[in-house]
């Protein structure tokens, strides 16, 4: 398979080739933090991040790692990146980092970070796998911050922290919120709504089974 | 140098692991100071508004200088950091909780709390006003469905009335019993009366809608009810005998003669002390 | 005594499951539920992972990170406070003890190997192996108990994937639309089960 184009490695992931969405990886955090969009968006930056540098600091010493520890060196390069993203979140961004708490952490083990560095960085150049692992975390994020509209919206009525329907009940508006919304099994529903319409629009990547 | 050697792979490996120690170590101390500032802002900031002292425009040091916070003794309701060996500004509740030697096993009876130990000493935190203090906040927690519930529970100068609840760590569903963090829901909590006339702790959340005029009712939060459950217990246990009970009858005494309205008489303490 | 431990493996089995309530390691769930045969293989590996690194991360935890937790060697480390190393030192030790088991099992075991031996590397990065060391943290379990709870989760881990990986089988067999097929169906099928299981939330044992 030839290298592919810049372009290609940076925007592939986002339509064509989801993690989410077709790789199935790097599920388990997007259920947890989909509840508000801020976590959402703060989370997707995080990840785009880690995706990023780590994919970058692998292929940087990519001809150097021993095949035989090169699980272990990717996990090291990953988790230190995390805990700093973890550090600089709880620095500056405290309100954000405290409604994540443990979901930072498991970036670690977001197997899109892994699946990016040992597929892709292990045998393409640094700039190539900085933007494919920016791609990857760009699908993450798309797909996250869908989950997290809906979510917001329908269950709390809200955007960004921005009342948008007004609640029925004690403040006196029209809309009831939706409870099942604010439930994890939500994220699972709507993920599998997305796929079903990503797949309605490009046919091509319907499994057969 | 081959790849696969084991020279090559012990170089690697410590060469990785001390570059990534040295990247980690540093990000970690030096954004420590910043980080424990934020904590202790953050506390302090959800003590304020537990108080209903809070306001974004006045810098936080200033609002908090009114505050006092003492260490008591849960057991005999006394202030302990006179007789100096914990150091209030270095105490940690939580450890001290698991810790056998700063906590006590709580008796089996004790139901409404979901703790098997509670530590011995707790930090309260006192607003001054000219003639003595004003109110006092109780630091409370207990376990809801998910998570334990921290709050902040702010007691009026006649320790019946409440003047405002701030939960500042939980981890509920969000939208449901995440909801006790919801200012609204908050906002109800002030003026309600903790105690009843025979002095049992009497304030608890409902399982619907609370009757306004009722003093010891609050508003249920649809679809939590076993957060609900924990926020009351929460007030049962640490207003009670087994919690700030034995500090409040303490403060009641020696402030008797300032407490003009109601004074309380605690109905589960065993032996009623002579009143003045 | 052994009522405590009773419940609390009930608890970490069905209440608090990790797959189910707190949605930890659903990449490696979603994909290998294809057939109950493998789904068996990796819930076993994943129960023998957990009972081992929660215990040994609980054992990390107490003597070397936790704030103080030094003072065994030298009472002037009294101060010394490494729990940001947490996050590495756990995957470490998972990464460590996965690699430990995958060459023990080759060595001594070779039909076990054969049976586990692929699933061993997607263990490193299922998070409901470093969740479980993150919780076990978090709640302050004792040494003892983070042995049950270790085996709790992993129990309840493979329980959840054995299911799904029954329903799946099944839906081979249903007329899915087209772009629901697979993947699709598959996420919505493990939010019903998620749905069934958050009716034992908040259950006290």
């Amino acid at each position: 398979m030839p290298p592919p184009k810049p372009r290609q490695a940076l925007l592939d992931p986002i339509f064509n080739n989801n993690p989410i969405a077709l790789q199935v990886l790097g599920i388990c955090s997007a259920l947890a933090v989909t509840v508000q969009f801020e976590t959402a968006l703060v989370m997707s930056i995080a990840v785009i991040l880690v995706t990023a540098f780590s994919s970058a600091s692998v292929s940087l010493i990519r001809t150097r790692i021993p095949t035989n520890i090169r699980i272990i060196v990717q996990m090291t390069i990953i988790a230190s990146l995390v805990i700093l993203v973890d550090q600089f979140l709880r620095a500056y961004l405290f309100e954000v980092s405290r409604q994540l708490s443990v979901f930072v952490g498991l970036i670690i083990t977001n197997c899109i970070v892994m699946g990016r560095a040992e597929g892709f960085a292990m045998k393409n150049n640094v700039l190539l796998s900085f933007l494919d692992g920016a791609g990857n975390g760009l699908g993450y994020a798309a797909i996250l911050l869908v989950v997290a509209f809906f979510r917001e919206l329908l269950g709390s009525g809200s955007l960004y922290g921005y009342q948008l329907l007004a609640l029925a009940g004690n403040e006196g508006g029209w809309y009831v919120r939706n409870g099942l919304m604010l439930l994890p099994p939500s994220a699972f529903f709507l993920i599998g709504l997305i796929i079903w319409a990503l797949r309605t629009w490009k046919p091509e990547q319907v499994e057969e089974s | 140098m081959q790849r696969d050697s084991i020279s090559n792979t012990f170089t690697v490996a410590i060469g990785l692991c001390v570059v990534c120690s040295i990247i980690v170590s540093t990000a970690a101390v030096v954004l420590q100071p910043v980080q424990e500032e934020n904590r202790v802002r953050y506390r302090r900031r959800n003590i304020l508004i537990a108080a209903g002292m809070y306001d974004p425009t006045i810098p936080l040091e200033e609002s908090f200088e009114r505050i006092e916070t003492r260490l008591v003794d849960l057991e005999t309701g006394e202030f302990v950091d006179e007789h100096e060996r914990i150091d209030p500004a270095t105490y940690d509740p939580r450890r001290a909780a698991r810790d056998p030697a700063l906590s006590v096993e709580l008796p089996d009876r004790v139901e409404e709390f979901q703790f098997d130990r509670r530590e011995r000493y707790a930090l309260v935190h006192l607003v001054e006003g000219p003639d003595g203090w004003e109110q006092i906040i109780l630091p409370v927690y207990n376990r809801g469905l998910w998570s334990t519930l921290y709050a902040f529970l702010a007691l009026d100068a006649d320790l019946v009335t409440v003047r405002g609840i701030t939960f500042y760590e939980q981890e509920e569903t969000p939208g449901l019993g995440g909801e006790v963090e919801n200012p609204d829901w908050q906002a109800q909590w002030e003026g309600k009366k903790a105690f009843d006339e025979a002095g049992n702790v009497a304030l608890r959340v409902l399982r619907g809608e609370a009757d306004p005029d009722d003093p010891h009712q609050i508003d249920g939060l649809a679809g939590a009810t076993i957060t609900a459950r924990g926020v009351s217990g929460m007030v049962r246990f640490w207003l009670g005998e087994h919690g700030f009970g034995p500090f409040l009858q303490r403060l009641a005494e020696e402030h008797a003669d300032q407490l003009a309205t109601s004074p309380l008489e605690f109905a589960w303490q065993p032996n009623p002390s002579p009143r003045p | 005594m052994l009522e405590h431990y009773l419940s609390l493996f009930l608890t970490a089995v069905f209440v608090e499951n990790l797959a189910l309530a707190f949605f930890l390691g659903m990449c490696t769930f979603l994909a290998v539920s294809k057939t109950v045969k493998t789904a068996l293989g990796l819930g076993l590996a994943v129960i023998v992972i957990q009972t081992i690194t929660i215990p040994a991360n609980h054992l990390l935890y107490t003597y070397f990170l936790q704030p103080g937790a030094m003072v065994w060697i030298d009472p002037s480390y009294a101060d010394v406070d490494l729990s940001f190393l947490g996050l590495i030192s756990y995957i470490g030790v998972i990464a460590a003890m996965v690699q430990i088991l995958e060459m023990t099992l080759d060595r001594y075991f070779p039909p076990l190997y054969a049976t586990l031996g692929i699933f061993l590397p997607l263990i490193t990065v299922n998070c409901a192996i470093l969740g479980g060391s993150l919780f076990m943290v978090e709640r302050g379990y004792s040494h003892s108990e983070s042995i049950v709870f270790g085996f709790g989760t992993g129990f309840g881990w493979a329980l959840a994937l054995v299911g799904l990986a029954g329903i799946r089988e099944k839906l081979k067999y249903s007329d899915v639309p087209p772009g629901l097929r697979g993947l699709g169906i598959t996420f919505i099928t493990v939010g019903l089960m998620s749905l069934a299981f958050m009716s034992f939330a908040g259950i006290q044992l």
